[in-house]
């Protein structure tokens, strides 16, 4: 159990956190929520969060639409506050610094993110999609761009279906080829972290094996939180998982537990499919 | 740093991004300039028609006198030039374009309605200097030969249509900004017209009415819309400059017959904006400039605010 | 109601239809007469020389309106130098960071600004220009382009931003890129057909352009050697000949008129390619 729970009402697996608390940082933790709170104007989407990750798991977090696990995902690498009146109040550790005394794109650079539908440059080819990051941030040299874009659409199971026509538009694959091209964009860039928000939800069943599969081998250089609408999904593929509703995050443990004995009824409820 | 918080947008302080500020202050900068530019126009006719806002003030307007010899000024004739052709052009434009915009929105089908749509927006680009060219030499000599004798022979009891058929004057002005202005009025009623529900045409048809009665009921409903695209309408006509100086006849003279000769604002700077040599002289004619410049601004201010009113929700609305 | 009244409404709605179909009638027959008078009298000035002579002395006929075809060119080009950076920039502004009253303002002023008469930008650019360099020049006329397709730029640069999916902008955001990287290499270049659809139409319009044309650029009957004095273009080619009293001249006349309808044709041909290409691109 790497769980660190902050949560007044849940205190579990105390002794398992000092333990942690040994590696790396301070904590121990890739990520470390902490307090943290989201709106849209004057709507709270999240309220209090804590919650921490640790170093190359998978977390999944659950919970009806609208529950706000989205505005949390995109909290963390700070895509939250690029909408207007917006705001963030809490802190988030990254390897134990708060990423909001950090410059917001080298936050974005350490924590990749994959959005619901699959969004590729429409005006690039599949290598220049898979190149964007690191052009833009002035990597020029071809040797470099040529080997990071194999390794990365390696990485994302796609290099085999795309190696002879990665001069091809990036609007010219499937919906799932788009999809683990836009997973290669983002590891491209060499994040610690991966976010993905329902990566899957648009893609057909397939498709989703094949990134679920994806998600399982990507977890050992990586560390990745998950949203998704699809519990199975967070079964099969997350470590630990966070349950949300209405803003607020209900319980949070490993995955097995949440599963199979929940402490809070709210989670049952919804596990078991009585709501959302 | 409260300066840089006062004028760059919170989504923008994120961190130490030196270059997002910049570029955002430099699209802020060019924004800023087309807000200056208007400033601007307005202070240098200010100030370069001091001399005769200083020796006329507010008679300049209603004077009918324009002797650049003895340095005599006075806008009435142009003023009264301007309106009355505007007013020809709106009376015979606005039926002709709603009849235009109904066809299009409503009677004709998709294989009309796109060629049609096109040749009427190809109306609207179609330089002025050419209207002005084949308004001198095919529309004129048609209103001397045919249509103004034939007006006068059967409305000739009028005054408006009594004098000499010269052929050039008010009514060939009117009728050439006539023609210039339907393709604006029609192309947005046309808009206006199809950004009103559907469920209002079913509501009238469910209650019985005729097609042509539902179309009222949509007129009814896009009102605000149709309203503003026909002072969009009077705002180019005041303007018009080109075409209306080629058959106007540029003589700055009141009558009430339309046949006679007359002159507009626009006209009289086309006119002798390069031959006006002395201060006094630039002065009244940039006075005039002034004035064409503040009537059609605000003529546009109220034409936008209120087709912004009504298409506001319909993306596909182009002006 | 009876029936009789029923059938008079049926009737009355068929007629008011067939009255807006007459409209339509009515006004297609001056644009067909215009393209049929502009067709079948302009024909015959163009030759060879009319497009590589300069005009000839008054009274002489021949010769041709090579100077002024390069002289509009050169105007809309000087015109594009003005109007460029800032239709191009106020328009990013107001579609990347467009939620704020200035904008708002800034969005206002430019739509009341493609009601301006050309005349009156004319005047401002004898002010600004003629006045402080005591003499008519393409500058000049330039400037008074330039204000001409300010609008037109800013207000389709802004549309066609805004057309690309925020979801680009956040997929670019998310891989750690700038956002002014973001918007000019992401959402500008994904637009860019769009924007040049509006640059195409402010050039139409400008390369048509007289009025403002008169007392700041001018005219010149050879050809120019700098830029800051006065140089010839066509439309007021078009009206310098069409008034004169020569029948040589008003043929030539015509004759540039159907040059310039060409080429104002040629550009809304290109526009609606180009904005087919853009369909095809954000789809």
């Amino acid at each position: 159990m790497l769980i660190d729970i902050k949560i007044p009402s849940m205190k579990v697996n105390q002794e398992v956190n000092r333990e942690q608390k040994r590696t790396k940082n301070s904590s121990g933790m890739k990520i470390e929520a902490k307090n943290v709170s989201a709106w849209f104007g004057t709507v709270q989407a999240i309220k209090n969060i804590s919650l921490s990750i640790p170093e190359h798991s998978v977390v999944a977090i659950i919970g009806p639409s609208g529950c706000g696990k989205s505005t949390f995902l995109r909290s963390i690498n700070r895509m939250h506050e690029t909408v207007p009146n917006t705001r963030v109040q809490g802190e988030i550790l990254l390897d134990g610094v708060d990423v909001y005394s950090m410059d917001a794109v080298l936050v974005r650079k350490r924590v990749g993110m994959v959005f619901q539908k699959p969004n590729p440059f429409p005006t690039m080819s599949i290598y220049d999609n898979v190149a964007a990051g690191l052009r833009m941030n002035g990597v020029r040299s071809k040797n470099v761009l040529d080997e990071v874009v194999e390794r990365s659409l390696r990485q994302a199971a796609l290099w085999d279906e795309v190696k002879d026509s990665l001069s091809k538009s990036g609007m010219s694959l499937s919906g799932g080829q788009q999809q683990r091209l836009c997973i290669a964009r983002a590891l491209a860039v060499n994040p610690e972290v991966l976010l993905m928000d329902e990566p899957a939800s648009a893609l057909d069943p397939i498709s989703t094996a094949k990134i679920e599969e994806l998600i399982y081998g990507l977890k050992e250089n990586y560390t990745i939180v998950i949203v998704t609408h699809n519990m199975q999904q967070a079964a099969r593929v997350s470590d630990y998982t966070a349950f949300m509703y209405l803003g607020e995050l209900v319980e949070y443990d490993a995955t097995r537990i949440i599963f199979t004995n929940p402490k809070n009824k709210q989670t049952e409820d919804y596990i078991t499919g009585r709501f959302g | 740093m409260k300066l840089r918080e006062l004028i760059i947008p919170a989504q923008l302080r994120e961190g130490e991004n030196r270059g997002d500020s910049i570029f955002y202050l430099l699209t802020a900068f060019f924004a800023l300039m087309i807000f200056l530019l208007v400033v601007l126009m307005f202070y240098e006719m200010y100030s370069m028609s001091s001399l005769t806002r200083e020796k006329f003030g507010f008679t300049f307007f209603f004077r009918s006198v324009w002797d650049p010899v003895l340095e005599e000024y006075g806008a009435l004739p142009f003023i009264y030039g301007t309106v009355v052709s505007t007013l020809i052009a709106i009376l015979l434009a606005v039926p002709l374009s709603l009849g235009i915009a109904i066809f299009l929105a409503e009677v004709a089908p998709v294989w009309l309605e796109k060629p049609l749509s096109f040749f009427v927006e190809l109306l609207a680009g179609i330089p002025s200097i050419v209207y002005g060219l084949w308004g001198f030499f095919v529309m004129v000599p048609w209103l001397r030969s045919t249509f103004q004798p034939f007006l006068s022979e059967t409305l000739g009891f009028i005054p408006l249509f009594q004098g000499v058929p010269y052929g050039i004057g008010m009514l060939a002005a009117g009728f050439v900004l006539t023609i210039m202005i339907l393709p604006i009025i029609s192309s947005i009623s046309r808009d206006v017209l199809r950004s009103v529900p559907r469920s209002q045409y079913e509501a009238a048809l469910a209650l019985g009415s005729t097609r042509w009665q539902a179309v009222r009921i949509a007129l009814a409903y896009g009102r605000s819309g149709i309203i503003g695209a026909i002072i969009l309408g009077i705002g180019r006509a005041l303007g018009e400059t080109m075409a209306v100086t080629m058959v106007i006849g540029n003589r700055p003279s009141i009558s009430l017959s339309l046949f006679n000769p007359a002159h507009t604002m626009a006209s009289v700077l086309a006119n002798e904006f390069t031959e006006a040599t002395t201060d006094m002289y630039v002065s009244a004619l940039v006075e005039i400039a002034l004035v064409l410049f503040l009537v059609t601004l605000l003529v546009n201010s109220v034409a936008r605010l209120l087709i912004w009113s009504v298409t506001k929700n319909t993306k596909d609305v182009r002006l | 109601m009876s029936m009789l009244q029923f059938k008079i409404r049926r009737i009355r709605s068929t007629l008011m239809f067939i009255l807006c179909g007459f409209c339509v009638i009515l006004a297609l027959i001056p644009l067909i007469l215009i393209f049929y008078h502009t067709l079948s009298l302009g024909v015959g000035a163009l030759t060879v020389e009319f497009f590589t002579q300069l005009p000839k002395p008054v009274g002489e006929p021949g010769g041709g309106l090579a100077n002024a075809i390069v002289g509009t060119l050169i105007l809309v080009a000087l015109g594009s130098c003005i109007s460029l950076p800032v239709g191009i920039f106020a328009g990013i502004f107001l579609s990347e960071f467009g939620n704020n009253m200035f904008a708002q303002a800034v969005r206002f002023l430019t739509d009341v600004l493609s009601g301006l008469p050309s005349i009156v930008a004319g005047v401002v650019a004898y002010t600004l220009v003629v006045v402080p360099m005591k003499h008519f020049s393409a500058y000049a006329g330039g400037v008074a382009l330039g204000i001409l397709m300010i609008p037109t730029i800013t207000r389709t640069t802004e549309e066609m931003l805004k057309l690309v999916p925020t979801t680009l902008r956040e997929a670019a955001l998310a891989l750690g890129i700038a956002r002014w990287k973001v918007i000019l290499r992401i959402v500008l270049r994904t637009a860019i057909p769009g924007v040049i659809t509006g640059i195409l139409l402010a050039i139409a319009r400008a390369a048509g352009e007289t009025a403002p044309l008169l007392f700041t650029s001018l005219n010149n009957r050879f050809w120019h050697t700098t830029l800051d004095q006065p140089i010839a273009s066509l439309t007021v080619f078009i009206y310098n000949y069409g008034v004169s009293p020569f029948e040589d001249w008003i043929r030539q006349a015509w004759g540039g008129a159907l040059v310039l309808i060409g080429m104002i044709l040629l550009l809304s041909l290109a526009v609606r390619f180009v904005t087919q290409t853009r369909m095809k691109g954000l789809q």
